[in-house]
């Protein structure tokens, strides 16, 4: 790809160059002393690579939306937690420019025992907030989770709903440069859905930008103005989201093999 | 970008993310970040002390109780064990007391730092932070849960009769130095327990076994005089025999218990931090 440059001119807000991940891991869950004396025994070795992410390179400029499609363990959630600077990459490099929030998973750093109100003030610093911040923030989030009284309950009492629109509300409103967000769209009412697609496009409409990790084609079309589909750890199409969606859902029609002849 | 924002270094700037070397990441920015965040650490530490105890019926006057009790079951143990020999049976009890909640505020600190970041998986997951930040957010939480068995310890120091002397003041030296030995042994010990899960199982008897071979139930000088040389290798012999001679006979300990003291410490604080630092971005791919 052309896209491998070294100093990228300032505006790309991430810039992933050839990068690839690799896991290692044992066969088992979780490594046990039995399974050791039996594989010792039997002379085997117990690492085994996952190949995550393979050699993946594309650039985002600031202010754009982007799509991440693909089927189940495509090594989109992967992906997102690299730009995020959770998760090392084992070869290449990823450049970003700007604060990174991230929605992957909703309330993380939450404490179930806890109200509202505390947990939003805890999402918040595990955010990397300073407390200020966030007195200046809460009531705007607290307003956008529309949780009424339930705001100073502990969040235990709080149907599944209702904590992921407080999860949401705090992710988009530590002002990002950078959002990145993995199937979040799911969170709440149709009301609420609603609310969130139009809080995610005013936050790009002001210059933002957002990854967007989606098994819903329809967001993603409304809300990107880019797309990535992913398959198998590989990238298969950057392009506009109409294209990249009619591409990913032929494949899915005709199957990987048919595809792959195709392609060729 | 705004430039409005002080903290522009920490969160607002480039970040480059490559291969990792292993190793320690740079100490430089490692530490400013793991300043800046400190507010987060704190805050989890305070909303886990919350949340503890919010179902019980005592809710937070456990924290009052447990020490309480704890004083009495080893108290019941050691008359039983001097089979009825109550000379200085006072300063006994008052010792074992202060010996018994230094301590247990050094198991807390160790145990639930050790656990701190197996348990903090989907946290560790999701978000980008020092990892240091989760041990040292537990030792916090041992801390403060330990402050309210030294307003315990107060009534029973004077309760049994022991005077209130100037020595005292300089307990919280040997204090001091518990917690960075402590927070040094939280990181180890969460480091371990990312590779080795079983730590957690093992934890409790390594603990209990170091609570008996630590001048908690017995005075220092009743140290079997075999052993009284290789004293000088269990950690807690310096710390704990430190604070409770300050604290509970007001005697100025010997020189090598300070020298001990703040040699473990230093020792463990560093060992602990830079193994915890080189190992920690392999956190993630671990849990």
């Amino acid at each position: 790809m052309s896209a491998v440059t070294t100093t990228g001119p300032v505006g790309k807000a991430v810039q992933v160059e050839n990068v690839s991940l690799t896991y290692r891991t044992t066969f088992e869950r979780v490594p046990t002393f039995k399974t050791a004396i039996v594989r010792f025994g039997r002379g085997e070795r117990a690492v085994k690579e996952v190949e995550a992410v393979q050699e993946i390179s594309f650039e985002v400029p600031h202010g754009t939306s982007i799509g991440i499609i693909g089927a189940n363990g495509a090594g989109k959630s992967t992906l997102m937690r690299m730009i995020a600077g959770i998760l090392p990459p084992t070869k290449g490099r990823i450049q970003v420019n700007g604060r990174v929030s991230t929605l992957l998973a909703l309330g993380v750093g939450f404490n179930a025992q806890l109200s509202g109100r505390e947990n939003v003030v805890l999402g918040g610093l595990a955010a990397g907030l300073s407390r200020k911040e966030i007195q200046e923030r809460y009531e705007e989030i607290a307003d956008f989770a529309e949780l009424g009284e339930f705001i100073d309950m502990p969040m235990r009492t709080y149907s599944s709903g209702m904590f992921q629109r407080l999860a949401f509300s705090v992710a988009v409103h530590m002002d990002p440069d950078i959002l990145l967000i993995d199937e979040a769209l799911s969170a709440g009412d149709a009301k609420f859905k609603q609310k969130a697609a139009a809080k995610m496009k005013d936050l790009v409409t002001n210059a933002r930008t957002m990854f967007l990790v989606s098994h819903a084609m329809g967001s993603v079309k409304d809300l990107c103005n880019d797309a990535l589909w992913m398959h198998k750890g590989k990238l298969m199409m950057h392009g506009e989201p109409d294209e990249v969606i009619a591409a990913y859902s032929k494949f899915l029609k005709v199957g990987e093999d048919a595809f792959s002849l195709e392609d060729l | 970008m705004n430039a409005t924002r002080v903290d522009e270094d920490f969160t607002s700037s480039v970040h480059v993310y490559e291969p990792h070397r292993a190793g320690l990441p740079r100490l430089g920015p490692y530490v400013r970040t793991l300043w800046h965040r400190r507010q987060f650490a704190a805050e989890m530490s305070r909303s886990n002390i919350r949340a503890a105890n919010t179902n019980t019926f005592f809710g937070q006057i456990w924290l009052v109780i447990n020490p309480l009790l704890l004083a009495c079951v080893y108290y019941v143990l050691i008359t039983i064990l001097r089979g009825g020999d109550d000379t200085d049976a006072a300063e006994r009890f008052v010792h074992l007391c202060a010996g018994l909640f230094a301590f247990y505020y050094f198991s807390g600190a160790l145990t639930t730092g050790a656990s701190s970041v197996v348990a903090g998986g989907k946290l560790l997951l999701n978000m980008s932070f020092p990892r240091l930040l989760l041990p040292l957010s537990a030792v916090r939480t041992a801390f403060f849960r330990f402050l309210p068995t030294l307003l315990v310890y107060i009534p029973i120091h004077l309760g049994f009769g022991q005077p209130l002397r100037w020595e005292m003041l300089l307990a919280p030296a040997f204090l001091l130095m518990l917690t960075v030995f402590g927070a040094g042994m939280a990181m180890i010990f969460a480091t371990l327990q990312v590779y080795f899960r079983d730590t957690s199982s093992f934890l409790p008897y390594f603990v209990r076994m170091w609570l008996y071979l630590s001048p908690v139930l017995w005075f220092p000088e009743d140290a079997p005089e075999r052993f009284e040389s290789l004293m000088i290798f269990n950690p807690l012999y310096s710390l704990l025999g430190g604070w409770t001679d300050l604290l509970v006979r007001g005697q100025i300990p010997d020189l090598s218990l300070w020298i001990g003291g703040i040699a473990w410490a230093v020792a463990a604080a560093v060992v602990g931090s830079l193994f915890f630092m080189s190992r920690e971005r392999e956190f993630v791919v671990r849990l």
